[in-house]
Protein backbone atom coordinates (compact mmCIF):
# COMPACT_ATOMS: atom_id res chain seq x y z
CA UNK A 1 0.00 0.00 0.00
CA UNK A 2 1.38 3.28 -0.88
CA UNK A 3 0.42 5.51 1.38
CA UNK A 4 0.87 9.61 1.75
CA UNK A 5 0.83 11.61 5.42
CA UNK A 6 0.41 15.53 5.34
CA UNK A 7 2.25 16.78 8.01
CA UNK A 8 2.74 20.58 9.48
CA UNK A 9 5.41 22.12 12.02
CA UNK A 10 3.40 23.55 14.33
CA UNK A 11 5.14 25.17 18.08
CA UNK A 12 4.66 23.50 21.56
CA UNK A 13 1.89 24.51 23.27
CA UNK A 14 2.45 24.06 26.35
CA UNK A 15 3.81 27.71 27.02
CA UNK A 16 2.79 31.12 27.05
CA UNK A 17 2.41 32.40 23.33
CA UNK A 18 3.83 36.20 22.46
CA UNK A 19 2.09 38.07 19.43
CA UNK A 20 5.17 39.21 17.31
CA UNK A 21 4.91 43.06 17.00
CA UNK A 22 3.17 42.66 13.48
CA UNK A 23 0.17 41.32 14.93
CA UNK A 24 -0.55 38.76 12.88
CA UNK A 25 2.03 35.90 13.90
CA UNK A 26 3.13 34.69 16.99
CA UNK A 27 6.43 35.43 18.54
CA UNK A 28 8.55 32.48 17.77
CA UNK A 29 11.67 33.53 19.88
CA UNK A 30 12.15 30.19 22.39
CA UNK A 31 9.43 28.00 20.78
CA UNK A 32 10.18 24.39 20.53
CA UNK A 33 8.38 22.65 17.32
CA UNK A 34 7.26 19.79 16.38
CA UNK A 35 4.71 17.68 13.95
CA UNK A 36 1.51 18.58 15.17
CA UNK A 37 -0.55 16.50 17.11
CA UNK A 38 -2.61 14.76 15.36
CA UNK A 39 -0.33 14.99 11.98
CA UNK A 40 1.78 12.42 14.60
CA UNK A 41 -0.97 10.28 15.14
CA UNK A 42 -1.76 10.08 11.37
CA UNK A 43 2.10 9.22 10.83
CA UNK A 44 2.08 6.41 13.39
CA UNK A 45 -1.11 4.67 11.67
CA UNK A 46 0.70 4.53 8.33
CA UNK A 47 3.69 2.74 9.96
CA UNK A 48 1.49 0.88 11.60
CA UNK A 49 -0.35 0.04 8.47
CA UNK A 50 2.96 -0.45 6.39
CA UNK A 51 3.97 -2.90 9.43
CA UNK A 52 1.01 -5.05 9.40
CA UNK A 53 1.13 -5.43 5.83
CA UNK A 54 5.09 -5.75 5.66
CA UNK A 55 4.88 -4.04 2.26
CA UNK A 56 4.20 -0.49 1.04
CA UNK A 57 5.85 3.18 1.34
CA UNK A 58 5.26 6.02 3.39
CA UNK A 59 5.67 9.25 2.29
CA UNK A 60 5.57 12.39 4.30
CA UNK A 61 4.48 15.58 3.07
CA UNK A 62 4.62 19.14 4.36
CA UNK A 63 4.19 22.45 3.13
CA UNK A 64 6.20 26.11 4.40
CA UNK A 65 9.56 27.20 4.81
CA UNK A 66 12.61 25.33 4.94
CA UNK A 67 12.79 24.91 8.24
CA UNK A 68 9.47 21.84 7.58
CA UNK A 69 12.47 19.64 6.70
CA UNK A 70 13.14 18.96 10.41
CA UNK A 71 9.70 18.18 11.01
CA UNK A 72 9.98 15.90 7.47
CA UNK A 73 12.79 14.16 9.12
CA UNK A 74 11.24 13.71 12.17
CA UNK A 75 8.46 11.52 10.58
CA UNK A 76 11.83 9.71 8.67
CA UNK A 77 13.13 8.94 12.04
CA UNK A 78 9.96 7.12 13.23
CA UNK A 79 9.91 4.98 10.04
CA UNK A 80 8.49 7.29 7.40
CA UNK A 81 10.18 6.14 4.00
CA UNK A 82 10.89 9.41 1.50
CA UNK A 83 9.96 13.45 2.18
CA UNK A 84 8.52 16.08 0.04
CA UNK A 85 8.75 19.24 1.27
CA UNK A 86 6.14 22.15 -0.54
CA UNK A 87 8.43 25.11 -0.70
CA UNK A 88 6.45 28.56 0.59
CA UNK A 89 7.83 31.05 2.59
CA UNK A 90 5.05 31.08 4.46
CA UNK A 91 1.73 29.41 5.24
CA UNK A 92 -0.85 30.83 4.53
CA UNK A 93 -4.34 30.70 6.64
CA UNK A 94 -6.80 29.34 3.60
CA UNK A 95 -6.90 25.90 3.63
CA UNK A 96 -8.00 25.70 0.57
CA UNK A 97 -5.11 27.39 -1.04
CA UNK A 98 -2.85 24.85 0.66
CA UNK A 99 -5.32 22.28 -0.59
CA UNK A 100 -4.40 22.97 -4.17
CA UNK A 101 -0.55 22.87 -3.74
CA UNK A 102 -0.89 19.57 -1.66
CA UNK A 103 -3.46 18.03 -4.53
CA UNK A 104 -1.07 19.30 -6.95
CA UNK A 105 1.57 16.97 -5.62
CA UNK A 106 -0.44 13.87 -4.73
CA UNK A 107 -2.15 14.10 -7.98
CA UNK A 108 -1.25 11.11 -10.39
CA UNK A 109 1.02 9.76 -7.19
CA UNK A 110 -0.25 6.35 -7.46
CA UNK A 111 -1.61 6.58 -3.05
CA UNK A 112 -4.09 4.25 -1.96
CA UNK A 113 -4.41 6.14 1.02
CA UNK A 114 -4.27 9.58 2.19
CA UNK A 115 -3.80 10.43 5.56
CA UNK A 116 -3.58 14.08 7.65
CA UNK A 117 -4.38 15.19 10.67
CA UNK A 118 -7.71 15.85 11.60
CA UNK A 119 -6.89 19.51 11.84
CA UNK A 120 -3.80 21.00 12.88
CA UNK A 121 -3.35 22.15 16.53
CA UNK A 122 -2.23 25.96 15.95
CA UNK A 123 -4.57 27.67 13.26
CA UNK A 124 -7.55 24.40 13.69
CA UNK A 125 -9.66 24.91 10.92
CA UNK A 126 -9.78 20.82 10.08
CA UNK A 127 -10.31 21.39 6.41
CA UNK A 128 -7.23 20.77 4.70
CA UNK A 129 -7.48 16.92 4.26
CA UNK A 130 -11.11 17.47 3.27
CA UNK A 131 -10.43 20.14 1.05
CA UNK A 132 -7.36 17.95 -0.83
CA UNK A 133 -9.98 15.14 -0.74
CA UNK A 134 -12.42 16.97 -3.10
CA UNK A 135 -9.84 18.81 -5.39
CA UNK A 136 -8.48 14.83 -6.33
CA UNK A 137 -11.78 13.62 -6.52
CA UNK A 138 -11.27 11.07 -3.88
CA UNK A 139 -13.38 10.33 -1.07
CA UNK A 140 -12.98 11.37 2.48
CA UNK A 141 -13.68 9.99 6.15
CA UNK A 142 -12.62 12.78 8.78
CA UNK A 143 -11.62 12.58 11.90
CA UNK A 144 -11.63 8.97 12.84
CA UNK A 145 -10.45 7.37 15.82
CA UNK A 146 -10.28 3.13 14.53
CA UNK A 147 -9.37 2.30 10.65
CA UNK A 148 -9.43 -1.62 9.79
CA UNK A 149 -8.53 -3.05 6.26
CA UNK A 150 -11.07 -5.66 4.45
CA UNK A 151 -9.59 -6.55 1.39
CA UNK A 152 -9.72 -3.08 -0.22
CA UNK A 153 -12.04 -1.26 1.92
CA UNK A 154 -11.30 0.80 4.60
CA UNK A 155 -13.08 0.49 7.91
CA UNK A 156 -13.57 3.09 10.33
CA UNK A 157 -15.09 4.64 13.66
CA UNK A 158 -15.61 7.99 13.69
CA UNK A 159 -16.68 9.80 17.01
CA UNK A 160 -19.71 12.21 17.26
CA UNK A 161 -20.89 14.28 19.82
CA UNK A 162 -22.04 11.69 22.35
CA UNK A 163 -22.42 8.98 19.59
CA UNK A 164 -20.28 7.60 16.84
CA UNK A 165 -20.28 6.15 13.52
CA UNK A 166 -19.33 3.10 11.74
CA UNK A 167 -17.79 3.89 8.19
CA UNK A 168 -16.87 2.20 5.12
CA UNK A 169 -14.81 3.78 1.87
CA UNK A 170 -13.55 1.73 -1.17
CA UNK A 171 -9.83 2.75 -1.24
CA UNK A 172 -8.25 5.32 -2.62
CA UNK A 173 -9.29 7.55 0.02
CA UNK A 174 -8.32 10.55 2.26
CA UNK A 175 -8.99 9.48 6.01
CA UNK A 176 -8.61 12.02 8.59
CA UNK A 177 -7.32 10.86 12.44
CA UNK A 178 -8.20 12.02 15.66
CA UNK A 179 -6.72 10.98 18.78
CA UNK A 180 -7.50 7.55 19.64
CA UNK A 181 -5.74 5.60 16.59
CA UNK A 182 -1.91 5.30 17.74
CA UNK A 183 0.02 7.08 20.20
CA UNK A 184 3.00 8.15 17.71
CA UNK A 185 6.68 6.26 18.38
CA UNK A 186 9.86 7.65 19.87
CA UNK A 187 12.43 7.66 17.03
CA UNK A 188 15.16 5.22 17.66
CA UNK A 189 18.32 6.47 17.27
CA UNK A 190 18.98 4.27 14.71
CA UNK A 191 15.89 5.45 12.88
CA UNK A 192 17.47 9.37 13.92
CA UNK A 193 20.10 7.92 11.99
CA UNK A 194 18.67 6.29 8.93
CA UNK A 195 16.33 9.29 8.70
CA UNK A 196 19.74 11.30 7.62
CA UNK A 197 20.02 9.20 4.06
CA UNK A 198 16.31 9.32 3.16
CA UNK A 199 15.34 11.06 0.24
CA UNK A 200 13.97 14.50 0.98
CA UNK A 201 12.57 16.22 -2.58
CA UNK A 202 12.10 20.08 -2.52
CA UNK A 203 9.45 21.60 -5.29
CA UNK A 204 8.15 24.91 -5.03
CA UNK A 205 4.23 24.53 -3.73
CA UNK A 206 1.90 25.81 -6.19
CA UNK A 207 -0.78 28.27 -3.64
CA UNK A 208 -3.78 29.17 -5.04
CA UNK A 209 -4.23 33.21 -3.95
CA UNK A 210 -4.93 33.09 -0.48
CA UNK A 211 -8.70 34.56 0.50
CA UNK A 212 -8.78 34.17 4.05
CA UNK A 213 -6.73 36.33 5.52
CA UNK A 214 -4.93 36.65 8.82
CA UNK A 215 -6.44 40.07 10.11
CA UNK A 216 -4.94 40.20 13.45
CA UNK A 217 -4.01 37.81 16.60
CA UNK A 218 -5.06 38.49 20.39
CA UNK A 219 -4.39 36.75 23.28
CA UNK A 220 -7.19 35.94 25.42
CA UNK A 221 -8.51 37.93 28.72
CA UNK A 222 -6.73 36.48 31.49
CA UNK A 223 -8.41 34.13 34.04
CA UNK A 224 -8.34 36.00 36.99
CA UNK A 225 -5.93 34.22 39.91
CA UNK A 226 -7.40 30.90 41.54
CA UNK A 227 -8.60 30.64 44.82
CA UNK A 228 -8.03 28.40 47.28
CA UNK A 229 -11.55 28.16 49.74
CA UNK A 230 -10.28 25.45 52.08
CA UNK A 231 -9.61 22.13 53.03
CA UNK A 232 -11.40 18.62 53.18
CA UNK A 233 -15.64 18.23 53.35
CA UNK A 234 -15.98 21.22 56.13
CA UNK A 235 -15.75 23.57 52.81
CA UNK A 236 -18.56 22.30 50.86
CA UNK A 237 -21.32 24.47 52.84
CA UNK A 238 -19.33 27.26 51.82
CA UNK A 239 -18.69 26.03 47.63
CA UNK A 240 -22.37 25.52 47.61
CA UNK A 241 -22.87 29.24 48.73
CA UNK A 242 -20.16 30.53 46.61
CA UNK A 243 -22.00 29.20 43.87
CA UNK A 244 -25.57 29.92 44.84
CA UNK A 245 -24.55 33.89 45.89
CA UNK A 246 -21.45 34.85 44.03
CA UNK A 247 -20.79 32.70 41.10
CA UNK A 248 -24.79 32.12 40.87
CA UNK A 249 -24.58 28.78 38.71
CA UNK A 250 -26.40 26.82 41.09
CA UNK B 1 -23.92 38.43 -5.41
CA UNK B 2 -26.64 37.21 -3.24
CA UNK B 3 -27.88 38.77 0.16
CA UNK B 4 -29.65 35.78 1.29
CA UNK B 5 -27.85 33.15 3.29
CA UNK B 6 -27.99 29.43 3.48
CA UNK B 7 -27.75 27.55 7.11
CA UNK B 8 -27.39 23.69 7.51
CA UNK B 9 -29.72 21.92 9.69
CA UNK B 10 -28.38 19.45 11.04
CA UNK B 11 -30.34 16.36 11.99
CA UNK B 12 -29.17 13.02 13.58
CA UNK B 13 -31.51 10.13 14.05
CA UNK B 14 -34.70 12.13 12.98
CA UNK B 15 -34.14 14.55 15.40
CA UNK B 16 -32.57 18.23 14.65
CA UNK B 17 -29.95 18.92 16.82
CA UNK B 18 -29.95 21.97 18.68
CA UNK B 19 -26.53 22.88 16.50
CA UNK B 20 -29.21 23.38 13.20
CA UNK B 21 -31.10 25.84 15.55
CA UNK B 22 -27.49 27.75 16.49
CA UNK B 23 -26.84 27.74 13.06
CA UNK B 24 -29.86 29.58 11.63
CA UNK B 25 -29.42 32.23 14.31
CA UNK B 26 -25.79 32.94 13.36
CA UNK B 27 -27.05 33.24 9.35
CA UNK B 28 -30.03 35.35 10.61
CA UNK B 29 -27.68 37.91 11.85
CA UNK B 30 -25.33 38.17 8.39
CA UNK B 31 -28.79 37.94 6.50
CA UNK B 32 -30.41 40.52 8.74
CA UNK B 33 -26.86 42.90 7.93
CA UNK B 34 -27.12 42.51 4.59
CA UNK B 35 -31.13 42.65 4.08
CA UNK B 36 -30.96 38.73 2.88
CA UNK B 37 -33.49 36.10 3.81
CA UNK B 38 -31.93 33.15 5.88
CA UNK B 39 -32.96 29.64 3.90
CA UNK B 40 -32.62 26.18 6.09
CA UNK B 41 -31.33 23.39 4.20
CA UNK B 42 -32.38 19.89 5.95
CA UNK B 43 -31.71 16.61 5.29
CA UNK B 44 -32.94 13.12 6.28
CA UNK B 45 -35.30 10.37 5.71
CA UNK B 46 -38.99 10.99 4.82
CA UNK B 47 -40.63 12.84 7.86
CA UNK B 48 -38.05 14.56 8.59
CA UNK B 49 -39.74 17.64 7.27
CA UNK B 50 -41.97 18.02 9.92
CA UNK B 51 -39.24 19.69 11.98
CA UNK B 52 -39.64 23.21 9.45
CA UNK B 53 -41.74 25.07 11.59
CA UNK B 54 -39.01 24.99 14.25
CA UNK B 55 -36.03 26.48 11.79
CA UNK B 56 -38.63 29.17 10.83
CA UNK B 57 -39.19 30.18 14.44
CA UNK B 58 -35.57 30.45 14.93
CA UNK B 59 -35.39 32.74 11.52
CA UNK B 60 -35.44 30.81 8.54
CA UNK B 61 -37.62 32.25 6.09
CA UNK B 62 -37.59 29.01 3.83
CA UNK B 63 -36.60 25.55 5.03
CA UNK B 64 -35.09 23.71 2.08
CA UNK B 65 -36.24 19.96 2.84
CA UNK B 66 -33.92 17.18 0.88
CA UNK B 67 -35.89 13.67 1.94
CA UNK B 68 -34.21 10.36 0.59
CA UNK B 69 -34.06 6.86 2.62
CA UNK B 70 -30.18 6.67 2.30
CA UNK B 71 -30.27 10.22 4.44
CA UNK B 72 -31.29 7.64 7.27
CA UNK B 73 -27.80 7.91 8.38
CA UNK B 74 -25.31 10.69 7.74
CA UNK B 75 -24.48 10.57 4.38
CA UNK B 76 -22.00 13.54 3.61
CA UNK B 77 -21.12 12.92 0.44
CA UNK B 78 -24.77 13.13 -1.05
CA UNK B 79 -24.90 16.07 1.22
CA UNK B 80 -22.23 17.74 0.38
CA UNK B 81 -23.01 17.31 -3.04
CA UNK B 82 -26.67 18.76 -3.18
CA UNK B 83 -25.33 21.98 -0.65
CA UNK B 84 -23.02 22.73 -3.14
CA UNK B 85 -25.48 22.29 -6.21
CA UNK B 86 -28.03 24.29 -4.23
CA UNK B 87 -25.36 27.41 -3.74
CA UNK B 88 -25.66 27.68 -7.57
CA UNK B 89 -28.96 29.18 -6.98
CA UNK B 90 -26.97 32.29 -5.37
CA UNK B 91 -25.69 32.44 -2.02
CA UNK B 92 -23.72 35.18 -0.16
CA UNK B 93 -22.81 32.45 2.39
CA UNK B 94 -23.46 28.87 3.94
CA UNK B 95 -23.23 28.72 7.65
CA UNK B 96 -22.64 25.29 9.15
CA UNK B 97 -22.87 23.88 12.76
CA UNK B 98 -18.85 23.62 13.83
CA UNK B 99 -19.90 19.96 15.14
CA UNK B 100 -18.51 16.63 14.41
CA UNK B 101 -20.88 16.51 11.69
CA UNK B 102 -20.70 20.19 10.33
CA UNK B 103 -17.12 20.40 10.43
CA UNK B 104 -17.36 17.39 7.89
CA UNK B 105 -19.67 19.06 5.67
CA UNK B 106 -18.06 22.82 5.55
CA UNK B 107 -14.69 22.22 3.97
CA UNK B 108 -16.18 19.85 1.38
CA UNK B 109 -18.74 21.96 0.36
CA UNK B 110 -16.57 24.83 0.51
CA UNK B 111 -14.04 23.32 -1.63
CA UNK B 112 -16.53 21.81 -4.17
CA UNK B 113 -17.04 25.99 -4.86
CA UNK B 114 -13.51 26.49 -4.58
CA UNK B 115 -13.81 29.16 -1.89
CA UNK B 116 -12.20 29.01 1.19
CA UNK B 117 -13.59 28.00 4.75
CA UNK B 118 -13.51 29.79 8.48
CA UNK B 119 -13.99 26.82 11.34
CA UNK B 120 -15.11 27.27 14.59
CA UNK B 121 -16.32 30.83 14.83
CA UNK B 122 -16.97 32.31 18.25
CA UNK B 123 -18.21 35.45 16.58
CA UNK B 124 -18.71 36.31 13.02
CA UNK B 125 -19.25 40.11 11.67
CA UNK B 126 -20.95 40.91 8.07
CA UNK B 127 -20.89 43.80 5.82
CA UNK B 128 -21.96 43.73 1.89
CA UNK B 129 -18.65 41.89 0.90
CA UNK B 130 -16.87 40.21 3.47
CA UNK B 131 -17.54 38.30 7.21
CA UNK B 132 -14.78 38.36 9.69
CA UNK B 133 -14.66 35.80 12.39
CA UNK B 134 -12.78 35.33 15.30
CA UNK B 135 -11.83 32.12 15.61
CA UNK B 136 -9.59 29.83 18.63
CA UNK B 137 -6.62 28.33 17.32
CA UNK B 138 -3.18 27.28 19.38
CA UNK B 139 -5.73 25.49 21.83
CA UNK B 140 -7.77 28.37 22.50
CA UNK B 141 -4.59 30.03 23.53
CA UNK B 142 -4.87 32.84 20.48
CA UNK B 143 -7.93 34.40 19.31
CA UNK B 144 -7.44 35.04 15.83
CA UNK B 145 -9.22 37.34 13.48
CA UNK B 146 -10.27 36.29 10.03
CA UNK B 147 -11.51 37.53 7.08
CA UNK B 148 -13.26 35.82 4.35
CA UNK B 149 -13.01 37.96 0.59
CA UNK B 150 -14.03 34.86 -1.58
CA UNK B 151 -18.22 35.11 -2.03
CA UNK B 152 -20.26 32.90 -1.00
CA UNK B 153 -18.17 32.61 2.37
CA UNK B 154 -18.07 29.59 3.70
CA UNK B 155 -18.51 29.39 7.98
CA UNK B 156 -18.66 26.85 10.52
CA UNK B 157 -19.85 28.58 14.13
CA UNK B 158 -18.99 26.98 17.55
CA UNK B 159 -21.65 25.34 19.21
CA UNK B 160 -22.97 27.15 22.23
CA UNK B 161 -21.54 30.49 20.74
CA UNK B 162 -24.88 31.75 19.11
CA UNK B 163 -27.63 30.40 21.03
CA UNK B 164 -30.62 29.71 19.79
CA UNK B 165 -33.01 32.54 18.88
CA UNK B 166 -36.56 32.87 18.66
CA UNK B 167 -37.04 35.01 15.89
CA UNK B 168 -40.65 33.86 13.86
CA UNK B 169 -40.11 33.77 9.75
CA UNK B 170 -42.24 31.74 7.51
CA UNK B 171 -40.41 28.68 7.52
CA UNK B 172 -42.09 28.38 3.97
CA UNK B 173 -41.08 24.35 2.85
CA UNK B 174 -39.52 24.03 -0.37
CA UNK B 175 -38.61 20.45 -1.35
CA UNK B 176 -35.65 19.72 -3.20
CA UNK B 177 -34.33 16.58 -4.65
CA UNK B 178 -30.55 15.47 -3.58
CA UNK B 179 -27.98 15.84 -6.39
CA UNK B 180 -27.04 11.90 -7.77
CA UNK B 181 -28.30 8.77 -6.22
CA UNK B 182 -27.45 9.33 -2.00
CA UNK B 183 -27.58 5.34 -2.00
CA UNK B 184 -24.40 5.19 -4.26
CA UNK B 185 -22.54 7.32 -2.00
CA UNK B 186 -18.94 6.11 -2.17
CA UNK B 187 -18.56 6.93 1.76
CA UNK B 188 -21.15 4.67 3.67
CA UNK B 189 -22.40 5.06 7.35
CA UNK B 190 -23.64 1.62 8.35
CA UNK B 191 -24.15 2.25 11.81
CA UNK B 192 -24.53 4.95 14.63
CA UNK B 193 -24.72 4.24 17.70
CA UNK B 194 -26.03 6.59 20.17
CA UNK B 195 -25.39 5.98 24.03
CA UNK B 196 -27.59 6.84 26.31
CA UNK B 197 -29.94 9.76 24.11
CA UNK B 198 -30.71 11.47 27.39
CA UNK B 199 -27.53 12.39 28.26
CA UNK B 200 -26.44 15.70 27.75
CA UNK B 201 -23.52 16.49 25.37
CA UNK B 202 -20.30 17.85 26.61
CA UNK B 203 -20.70 20.61 24.07
CA UNK B 204 -24.24 21.86 25.29
CA UNK B 205 -24.40 21.03 29.14
CA UNK B 206 -24.08 24.11 31.29
CA UNK B 207 -22.43 22.36 34.29
CA UNK B 208 -19.53 19.51 33.48
CA UNK B 209 -18.15 17.60 36.01
CA UNK B 210 -14.92 15.85 34.69
CA UNK B 211 -13.00 13.21 36.96
CA UNK B 212 -9.13 12.39 36.49
CA UNK B 213 -6.44 10.11 38.10
CA UNK B 214 -7.13 10.97 41.71
CA UNK B 215 -10.36 8.98 41.35
CA UNK B 216 -8.49 5.92 41.49
CA UNK B 217 -10.26 3.69 39.71
CA UNK B 218 -13.07 3.52 37.04
CA UNK B 219 -15.68 2.54 39.34
CA UNK B 220 -14.94 5.70 41.54
CA UNK B 221 -16.20 7.41 38.60
CA UNK B 222 -19.90 6.48 39.82
CA UNK B 223 -19.40 9.83 42.39
CA UNK B 224 -18.42 11.66 39.57
CA UNK B 225 -21.77 10.59 37.72
CA UNK B 226 -24.39 11.16 40.97
CA UNK B 227 -22.90 14.96 41.31
CA UNK B 228 -24.16 14.85 37.78
CA UNK B 229 -27.38 13.74 38.49
CA UNK B 230 -27.88 16.19 41.22
CA UNK B 231 -27.19 19.00 39.31
CA UNK B 232 -29.50 17.82 36.49
CA UNK B 233 -28.11 19.76 33.55
CA UNK B 234 -24.73 18.57 33.88
CA UNK B 235 -22.43 16.14 31.54
CA UNK B 236 -19.25 13.85 32.69
CA UNK B 237 -15.93 14.71 31.13
CA UNK B 238 -12.72 13.20 31.85
CA UNK B 239 -8.88 13.83 31.35
CA UNK B 240 -6.70 11.99 28.70
CA UNK B 241 -5.30 9.99 31.61
CA UNK B 242 -8.60 8.43 32.06
CA UNK B 243 -9.59 8.10 28.36
CA UNK B 244 -6.27 6.45 27.74
CA UNK B 245 -6.65 3.98 30.61
CA UNK B 246 -10.10 3.32 29.36
CA UNK B 247 -12.18 4.05 32.39
CA UNK B 248 -14.10 6.48 30.26
CA UNK B 249 -14.61 6.53 26.61
CA UNK B 250 -12.30 8.43 24.09
CA UNK B 251 -15.26 10.89 23.05
CA UNK B 252 -15.47 12.41 26.93
CA UNK B 253 -12.28 13.91 26.85
CA UNK B 254 -11.41 17.10 27.48
CA UNK B 255 -8.40 18.76 26.37
CA UNK B 256 -5.96 20.14 23.80
CA UNK B 257 -6.40 17.09 21.55
CA UNK B 258 -9.82 16.62 22.90
CA UNK B 259 -13.10 18.48 23.33
CA UNK B 260 -13.03 22.18 23.97
CA UNK B 261 -15.78 23.04 26.55
CA UNK B 262 -16.55 26.15 28.08
CA UNK B 263 -19.73 25.76 30.47
CA UNK B 264 -21.09 28.33 33.05
CA UNK B 265 -19.61 25.74 35.51
CA UNK B 266 -16.76 23.30 35.32
CA UNK B 267 -16.29 20.97 38.36
CA UNK B 268 -12.89 19.44 38.12
CA UNK B 269 -12.09 16.39 40.34
CA UNK B 270 -9.45 14.33 40.96
CA UNK B 271 -7.70 16.72 38.23
CA UNK B 272 -4.11 17.70 38.62
CA UNK B 273 -4.62 20.44 35.66
CA UNK B 274 -2.03 19.16 32.39
CA UNK B 275 -1.60 21.96 30.31
CA UNK B 276 -3.09 19.27 27.62
CA UNK B 277 -6.10 19.40 30.12
CA UNK B 278 -6.37 23.28 31.45
CA UNK B 279 -5.88 23.91 27.09
CA UNK B 280 -9.94 22.06 27.11
CA UNK B 281 -11.64 23.40 30.08
CA UNK B 282 -10.12 27.49 30.37
CA UNK B 283 -12.62 29.28 29.01
CA UNK B 284 -15.06 28.35 31.66
CA UNK B 285 -17.07 30.67 33.23
CA UNK B 286 -17.02 29.29 36.45
CA UNK B 287 -13.95 26.40 37.48
CA UNK B 288 -14.11 24.47 40.87
CA UNK B 289 -11.62 22.10 41.92
CA UNK B 290 -11.05 19.50 44.06
CA UNK B 291 -7.51 18.06 44.48
CA UNK B 292 -5.74 16.70 47.52
CA UNK B 293 -2.14 18.53 46.18
CA UNK B 294 -2.55 22.01 47.12
CA UNK B 295 0.48 23.04 44.43
CA UNK B 296 -1.71 21.30 41.33
CA UNK B 297 -1.90 23.47 38.70
CA UNK B 298 -5.57 23.17 38.66
CA UNK B 299 -5.98 25.39 41.27
CA UNK B 300 -3.96 28.35 39.83
CA UNK B 301 -7.32 28.78 37.20
CA UNK B 302 -9.65 27.52 39.50
CA UNK B 303 -12.31 30.26 41.33
CA UNK B 304 -12.84 27.69 43.78
CA UNK B 305 -10.52 25.19 44.98
CA UNK B 306 -10.82 22.51 47.57
CA UNK B 307 -8.15 20.45 48.94
CA UNK B 308 -8.80 17.28 49.97
CA UNK B 309 -9.46 13.20 49.26
CA UNK B 310 -11.69 13.81 45.98
CA UNK B 311 -13.73 10.57 47.20
CA UNK B 312 -14.24 11.79 50.50
CA UNK B 313 -15.61 15.81 49.22
CA UNK B 314 -17.62 14.13 45.88
CA UNK B 315 -20.67 11.96 48.13
CA UNK B 316 -20.94 15.63 50.49
CA UNK B 317 -20.90 17.84 47.69
CA UNK B 318 -23.91 15.85 45.37
CA UNK B 319 -25.80 16.01 49.15
CA UNK B 320 -25.40 19.48 49.48
CA UNK B 321 -25.94 19.72 46.01
CA UNK B 322 -29.43 18.01 46.21
CA UNK B 323 -30.27 20.19 48.64
CA UNK B 324 -29.48 23.06 47.42
CA UNK B 325 -31.55 22.21 44.35
CA UNK B 326 -34.84 21.11 46.27
CA UNK B 327 -34.85 24.13 48.39
CA UNK B 328 -34.67 26.43 44.95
Amino acid sequence: MKIAVCIKRVPDMDVRFKIAPSGTAVDESGLKFDISDFDGYAVEAALQIREKLNAGEVVVISLGPDVVQETLRKAMSMGADRAVQLKAETIPADSYAIATALAAELQGGGYDLILFGRMSIDTAHGATGAMTAELLGLPVVNAISKLEFDGGTAKMRRELEGAYELVECALPAVVTIDEGIARPRYPSLKGIMAAKKKPLEIRPAQLAEPRLVLDAMALPPERSAGRIIGEGSAVVPELVRLLKEEAKVL
Amino acid sequence: MSNNVLAFAESRGGDLRRAALEAVTAARAIADVRGGAVHAILFGAPGIGAHAPRLGAHGADSVIVVEHAAFAQNNPEAVAATIAAHMGRGYGALICPASATGKDIAPRVAAKLQVPVASDAVAMTANAASITVTHPGYTGKILQTLTLTATPAVVSVRPGSFLPKENAKAGAVEVLAPVGDPAASRVKVTETATGNTAKLDLGEAPVIISGGRGLKEAANFTLVEELAAAFGNAAVGATRAVTDDGWRPHADQIGQTGRLVSPDLYIACGISGAIQHLAGMRTSKTIVAINKDKEAPIFKIADYGIVGDVLEILPVLTAAVKQAKASG
